[in-house]
């Protein structure tokens, strides 16, 4: 049986701008992702040591996951079955090149384990689940774009078959300068209906 | 509601290019891990398993096109050509592809044959839809040493959700110093053939393969070794991005979801096809979450001692061996084990041995906390 679902929420990272629902939480003129996502961070609170250990790819999802989670008012007593189905194009490319570096040259030969863990792009699922003590399924897609139909679909059926009471889908990608989160929590409460169009509208919107 | 099947079905491995002889070989148990010693490969001589570039050449001859395929993209096109072949199903709009590969052509960060474009999964994407003239899009899972096996619970969704009638998966990684030199800083790999579940593990061999099956609905679809997708979880430990949860909470939780939706109890599971990558701290979290269960007496084995740890298309390989398994009514060795080196009972399956089989487990996890596991029962 179909149930109703809504976007209880949305975040989007892009062009130096974080914002929730539409109204930007912070902006910096900043072209250089780094510098940027380290002040987004502190500006907004983000109270995590762990963070700033993560590579590219993980600080832009994460970032835009904790704002969303936090701003959902989970009640900490009970855990939260919150399925994540994350998508981009470029997948862990941008620290993948970087550990293609430390191995390039037979004698300046460093590969490390700290940073070929974070070749993989779930590990970035793996990140928001500890620091939300999320133990629910992760999904990581490759698509050439954003893809609603296929975030709807996979969130439509975990929720119809109650495998997970709300999602968090979306798209994070980084990409040498170019990076750009946009994450939505689908639940039961909420005013926007969760379809293609109403997905692609917010992903549109600037 | 229809039932979810995987049938035809083919394995490109060092143990041949066939599923037929890959099974036959693992009844012999024959291992297709060797000691690779070559620079080109890899730096430092390690324990794999390897697929012969000539051979693979050899085979993919009359595959040919205009175009120049890298290693990867030959096995995993030979793969889903037989698998297209034997299911002849025409590639009309109502049939999907998924693809599951953690690295894909990573390796071509380090050569000049081909344009660095060609790394992006996107573009290995494009490759196999374009080779075949299949009408959708890729779908591409990412999600490191669970993505083989999660991809057959996401095809089962596309095809409930009455997107796709038959869904194509294929499944595939390579061995290349991008992922030696990774895993070799991280000390995991062993410089003997791998030893799940023993006392004497060091670590685990990494391998290459691709693998492809149909996924579908149509009962008239069907090979001899189908099987029925009966219930599938997958649950992260939310507890570390590299090792896994020393409780086996996100594994454990993820056969609960997988049992409840299959609606079967556990003592129905006539086998278990682990993880095992015979990595102290896997096999062990193993151990742990399957006596949570209740399956320290369930027949188990890890394949690795096989084909080593293929990454990207283990949990697929594992999956059709285990359709195999079910077929033959045989228990297959767990190549490696002789004795018990984990901290609780698990019963190994140290001979092939025939026993009658109707249903099995799979079960895969990797980096980033992820699990899966997924039932299959056979339908003849």
């Amino acid at each position: 049986m179909t149930k109703n679902s809504y976007i209880e929420s949305y975040c989007t990272i892009k062009n130096g701008v974080v914002s929730l629902n539409g109204t930007s939480l912070f902006s910096e003129a900043t072209p250089e992702f780094s510098a940027f996502i380290k002040q987004a961070a502190k500006q907004l609170d983000t109270n995590y040591p762990k963070f700033y250990k993560m590579d590219n790819l993980s600080k832009l999802a994460f970032l835009a996951a904790d704002i969303l989670l936090k701003n959902a008012n989970l009640s900490s007593e009970k855990e939260h079955n919150i399925a994540l189905l994350f998508s981009n194009r470029a997948s862990s490319l941008d620290t993948d090149r970087k550990h293609q570096n430390t191995i390039s040259d037979p004698d300046n030969y460093y590969p490390s384990p700290s940073l070929f863990v974070y070749t993989l792009p779930n590990i970035s699922l793996g990140e928001i689940s500890i620091k939300h003590k999320l133990l629910s399924e992760n999904s990581f897609f490759i698509f050439e774009r954003f893809n609603a139909n296929h975030l709807h679909l996979n969130s439509r059926y975990l929720l119809n078959n109650n495998k997970a009471e709300k999602t968090l889908c979306g798209w994070v990608d980084l990409d040498e300068n170019h990076y750009e989160a946009f994450l939505y929590l689908v639940g039961k409460n909420g005013t926007i209906n969760h379809n293609t169009e109403e997905i692609t509208r917010l992903y549109k919107s600037p | 509601m229809s039932k979810v099947y995987l049938s035809h079905h083919n394995i490109v491995s060092a143990l041949g290019f066939t599923a037929q002889e890959v099974v036959d070989n693992i009844k012999n148990e024959i291992s297709g891990l060797s000691l690779i010693d070559d620079p080109e490969v890899f730096n430092t001589p390690f324990y794999g398993s390897i697929i012969p570039t000539a051979d693979l050449t050899n085979a993919f001859k009359p595959l040919e096109k205009a175009i120049t395929y890298t290693k990867l993209e030959k096995m995993m096109l030979l793969s889903l050509h037989r698998t297209i072949t034997a299911s002849a199903i025409s590639l009309n709009e109502k049939v999907g592809l998924i693809i599951s590969s953690t690295k894909g052509n990573i390796d071509v960060l380090n050569q000049t044959t081909f344009p660095k474009e060609r790394a992006y999964l996107g573009a290995l994407g494009s490759v196999i839809k374009d080779y075949f003239g299949f009408k959708n899009d890729a779908i591409i899972i990412s999600n490191a040493c669970v993505s083989g096996l999660l991809a057959t619970a996401i095809a089962k969704r596309y095809i409930k959700e009455g997107v796709y009638n038959h869904v194509f998966i294929v499944s595939g990684d390579t061995l290349n110093p991008f992922v030696l030199s990774g895993f070799n800083s991280f000390q995991a790999m062993s410089n003997k053939p791998c030893k799940p579940f023993d006392k004497e593990r060091s670590g685990v061999n990494l391998g290459e393969a691709a693998a492809s099956v149909l996924v579908t609905s149509t009962p008239d679809k069907l090979c001899p070794e189908a099987v029925a997708l009966l219930g599938d979880g997958s649950r992260n430990d939310a507890n570390h991005i590299s090792g896994p949860s020393r409780t086996g909470e996100g594994l454990f939780r993820s056969i609960t979801a997988a049992i409840k939706e299959a609606n079967i109890s556990p003592i129905d599971i006539d086998f278990i096809s682990a993880h095992g990558t015979a990595t102290l701290f896997n096999d062990e979290m193993e151990a742990i979450a399957f006596n949570r269960l209740g399956f320290n007496t369930t027949p188990t084995h890890s394949l690795k001692g096989y084909f080593g740890h293929t990454l990207g298309a283990s949990g697929l390989i594992e999956t059709l061996i285990g359709m195999h398994s079910l077929h033959q009514n045989t228990l297959f060795k767990s190549l490696g084990y002789s004795t018990h080196g984990v901290s609780k009972p698990l019963n190994i399956i140290e001979k092939t041995t025939p026993q009658k089989n109707t249903i099995f487990l799979k079960t895969a996890s990797g980096f980033g906390g992820s699990n899966t596991a997924v039932l299959f029962k056979k339908v003849n």
